[in-house]
């Protein structure tokens, strides 16, 4: 309670202090990271007060009374959800002072350069090296579906540096500044037309070694901790009944009689039970875990998400009517930083969700997350684990 | 626009406080001793049958969890529903043949419902259910969906006085009834003189019989309750029988889920332990992906049961406006669930989980049953559909 009443007095400071009619968003943001409420778990000066995570919710609270607008993560989805986590498990306090808080206010955008042509849900399998020279590192490799890339200011990125050990402990995790000599960024077309992600090529890019996060060889490790977040940013956050793109297409089905089939009805009544079956287990998940770490949970929540996404893509699109043989744009143009605002046909969304079942972890990767570090099934039995990296057949 | 059946309700914390903790560890070391399979199956072959009625006295009085519902007042313990689920979940858990879903939920439930004008003429009964002397149950088909129009195979006319304190002759036929052959006192709805009401009977009374019925689940027996000029005593008017009739099955079906879940998760645990013990081709069959990814996904889904099975609860516990929606919602959803858990887990164990001696069966058995029992999935899914404003073609 003490801590509650702490958060909200400062909470009501920020607000009396800086009138967010006078300044911009980001400059609001600024200030309220300086005054630990960006993510009160995180230390002090970091962004936090050193408090439990599971105080956070006081936090929005009491910014909502004050009337302060929602946080949209969009402004920075990689840096929020997977790259400050890792930064403040893993980094130092220079790497701290220097990254958090432009990463908070979404002025220095973030990616992932995790994923290669050769490795994808082998991703210990990685072949981008990492050459010390001095106190700096040596960077030549390619990346692949780097979503982001082309906003972003800096990269969570694992590389090889050592191939005479096995796979998972010769890698070191790394921040690299993509304004870097050598990064070379070009836009990949998806499905849908558009780009949101990219290919990387990292030519001779050197990295000083106070840019390195965690120890030599522990890159595995660190990798963990952004992995783990990604699935809970993916598949985790509270939402209201019908929130999303589920409450798009109820409104359809309610505001269109017209278009509503027995079959359509049948498999819209599953679905529905399904995703709210699903809310309400998630959060259930989200108070166990209030003050914890993420854990696998958050895979299970992201696998889970995936199907109930694609099949409520699916229905919508069935159920727009003769205009569902249509499409509003195939231009191949980039990916802006604007979040959900654009409104897209429903074939967009249908090719889009295509997508969720491969991002952060392909189902069949995260049934086997949850199969080992849930349930403690035995292991598949693998040839690639003991050999040195090098000898592994590609 | 939402529509205001569909307007976010706050989500009640779903995890057990310590307090339900204990009561769950107390319940889990009593009825591994003395409700584990084997012995569930022994008395399949007996002729005394499958109620334990050594275990129902100690978990009724000696751990008052007949009572949980009831009021101090009546000597009950004043919990609520969601201690009541955590219960079933853990009877679930072991398929413990004792009559709690139909005397501590359902009849108790029935009756509760009737205090605010009867409950002078209910207090006796209340005070004998919630010391566990006692046993009752609510003499509708367990077939019967929440939604079905109220029952019309008893009726009866009135003998004495007016209101709840007289008493009535009934006559007719209730099949399927839940612990029919156990309970004390039957909760009948009947038409009298041609209008719903809720009479309480007792069973031992001239004029009722009752003969149990080979089920499909035979852990959890029905009967067939048959009135010939049985005397009642009216506990509602005609105004309030059809809503304490729903409100009581409502809460039954909802309590049900947690009771499902129970099941769910211990026919999941056996198969994840068998996953881990059993060889073929030189290795753990839990190590080939085919069956990991199952077991994977059989993970997820129960903990989304596990959350809306606990949801329902706690709607009923709080009285929630959202209770008539988690009711449908955990009926329809959390018995799909656990008819696939168990009949995945009674695959996975290969010939022996075929077999009389295994209790894989008894899972199979209780999980169908269960989802067939006050409403099919379809009838669940309908009422959601009216709840949740999605209407059909
Ligand atoms: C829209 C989008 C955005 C992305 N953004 C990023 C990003 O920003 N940064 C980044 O680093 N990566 C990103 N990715 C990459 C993503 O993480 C990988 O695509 C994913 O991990 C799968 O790897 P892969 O494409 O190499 O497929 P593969 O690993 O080759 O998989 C091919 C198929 O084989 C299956 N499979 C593979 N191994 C097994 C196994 N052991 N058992 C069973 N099945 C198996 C997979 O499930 C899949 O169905 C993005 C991908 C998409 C689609």
């Amino acid at each position: 309670m003490e801590d509650h009443d702490h958060i909200r007095a400062r909470v009501r400071d920020l607000v009396a202090r800086h009138d967010l009619a006078g300044m911009t968003q980001r400059e609001f943001l600024g200030h309220r990271f300086d005054a630990g409420l960006a993510w009160v778990h995180a230390p002090a000066g970091c962004g936090g007060l050193g408090l439990s995570r599971a105080l956070q919710p006081v936090v929005e609270e009491e910014l909502a009374a004050a009337g302060v607008p929602r946080l949209n993560l969009a402004r920075n989805p990689i840096g929020l959800g997977m790259g400050a986590p890792t930064v403040l498990a893993h980094g130092t306090d220079g790497q701290r002072a220097r990254l958090l808080r432009p990463l908070w206010t979404g002025e220095e955008v973030w990616c992932q350069l995790f994923s290669e042509p050769g490795a994808g849900s082998d991703l210990a399998g990685l072949a981008t090296r990492a050459v010390r020279d001095g106190d700096a590192w040596v960077v030549d490799g390619q990346k692949v579906w780097t979503s982001l890339a082309h906003h972003a200011r800096w990269a969570m990125l694992l590389a090889r540096t050592d191939p005479q050990e096995p796979k998972h402990r010769g890698m070191t995790y790394f921040v690299l500044d993509m304004q870097a000599p050598g990064v070379e960024v070009l836009p990949l077309r998806q499905a849908t037309g558009q780009a949101e992600f990219n290919e990387v090529f990292l030519t001779g890019v050197r990295i000083p070694d106070t840019m390195r996060l965690g120890d030599v060889g522990q890159g595995w490790t660190v990798a963990t901790t952004t992995l783990m977040n990604e699935r809970v940013a993916i598949g985790g956050a509270a939402a209201p009944r019908e929130g999303g793109p589920l409450g798009e297409l109820m409104r359809l089905w309610r505001d269109r009689p017209e278009l509503r089939t027995p079959g359509l009805h049948h498999r819209l009544l599953r679905l529905w039970a399904r995703a709210e079956a699903a809310r309400i287990g998630n959060e259930r998940t989200r108070q166990a875990n209030a003050a914890g770490k993420p854990g696998p949970e958050g895979s299970a929540a992201k696998l889970a998400y995936a199907g109930i996404a694609q099949d409520i893509s699916r229905l919508h699109l069935e159920l727009t009517g003769p205009d569902a043989l249509g499409y509003d744009d195939w231009t191949f143009r980039r990916s802006e930083m604007t979040g959900s605002g654009e409104v897209r046909h429903a074939g967009f969304h249908y090719l889009r969700t295509r997508a969720n079942s491969i991002e952060g972890g392909t189902n069949e990767v995260l049934r086997g997350v949850i199969a080992d570090r849930v349930l403690d099934l035995p292991r598949e039995p693998r040839t690639d684990t003991k050999l040195p990296w090098k000898d592994v057949p590609r | 626009m939402t529509t205001p059946h569909v307007a976010d309700q706050p989500i009640p914390s779903l995890i057990h406080s310590d307090v339900e903790d204990d009561l769950r560890a107390t319940l889990r070391a009593v009825l591994g001793e003395r409700s584990s399979w084997q012995k569930v199956l022994a008395r399949l072959d007996t002729p005394e049958q499958p109620y334990d009625d050594d275990l129902w006295k100690t978990l009724a009085q000696d751990l008052g969890l007949a009572g949980l519902l009831i009021p101090e007042r009546f000597g009950g313990a004043g919990a609520t529903e969601r201690e009541a689920a955590l219960v079933l979940e853990e009877l679930g858990r072991f398929l413990t043949p004792v009559p709690y879903l139909a005397s501590a939920v359902l009849a108790t439930t029935a009756l509760l419902s009737c205090c605010p004008w009867a409950e002078s003429d209910v207090a006796g009964d209340l005070a004998a259910l919630a010391d566990g002397s006692t046993t009752a149950t609510l003499a509708v088909s367990a077939h019967r969906a929440p939604t079905a129009a109220f029952p019309d195979t008893v009726t009866g006319v009135r003998t004495r006085g007016a209101g709840t304190g007289g008493t009535a002759m009934l006559t007719g036929t209730v099949p399927h009834v839940l612990a029919a052959d156990r309970a004390e006192l039957l909760i009948v709805p009947a038409l009298l003189d041609g209008a719903p009401h809720l009479l309480l009977v007792r069973s031992t009374d001239p004029g009722v019989s009752v003969t149990r019925e080979t089920c499909l689940d035979a852990t959890r027996p029905l009967g067939t309750v048959v009135l010939k000029d049985a005397e009642a005593r009216p506990l509602t008017g005609q105004n309030v029988a059809v809503a304490v009739l729903r409100h009581a099955v409502d809460t039954g079906v909802a309590l049900l889920a947690s009771e499902q879940l129970g099941a769910a998760e211990a026919a999941f645990e056996a198969a994840v332990d068998y996953l881990r013990t059993r060889h073929q081709f030189g290795r753990p069959i839990g190590s080939f992906q085919a069956l990991r990814h199952r077991a994977a996904d059989l993970w997820s889904e129960l903990a989304a049961a596990r959350g809306t099975a606990r949801y329902a609860a706690a709607c009923a516990a709080e009285d929630s406006a959202d209770f008539p929606l988690s009711a449908a919602l955990a009926a329809a959803h959390v018995g799909d669930i656990a008819v696939r858990v168990a009949e995945e887990s009674l695959h996975l164990h290969g010939g022996i989980g075929f077999t009389w001696e295994h209790p894989a069966h008894l899972y199979v058995k209780r999980a169908m049953s269960s989802a067939l029992m006050f409403g099919s999935p379809d009838q669940h899914y309908a009422e959601l559909a009216r709840l949740a404003d999605i209407p059909g073609a």
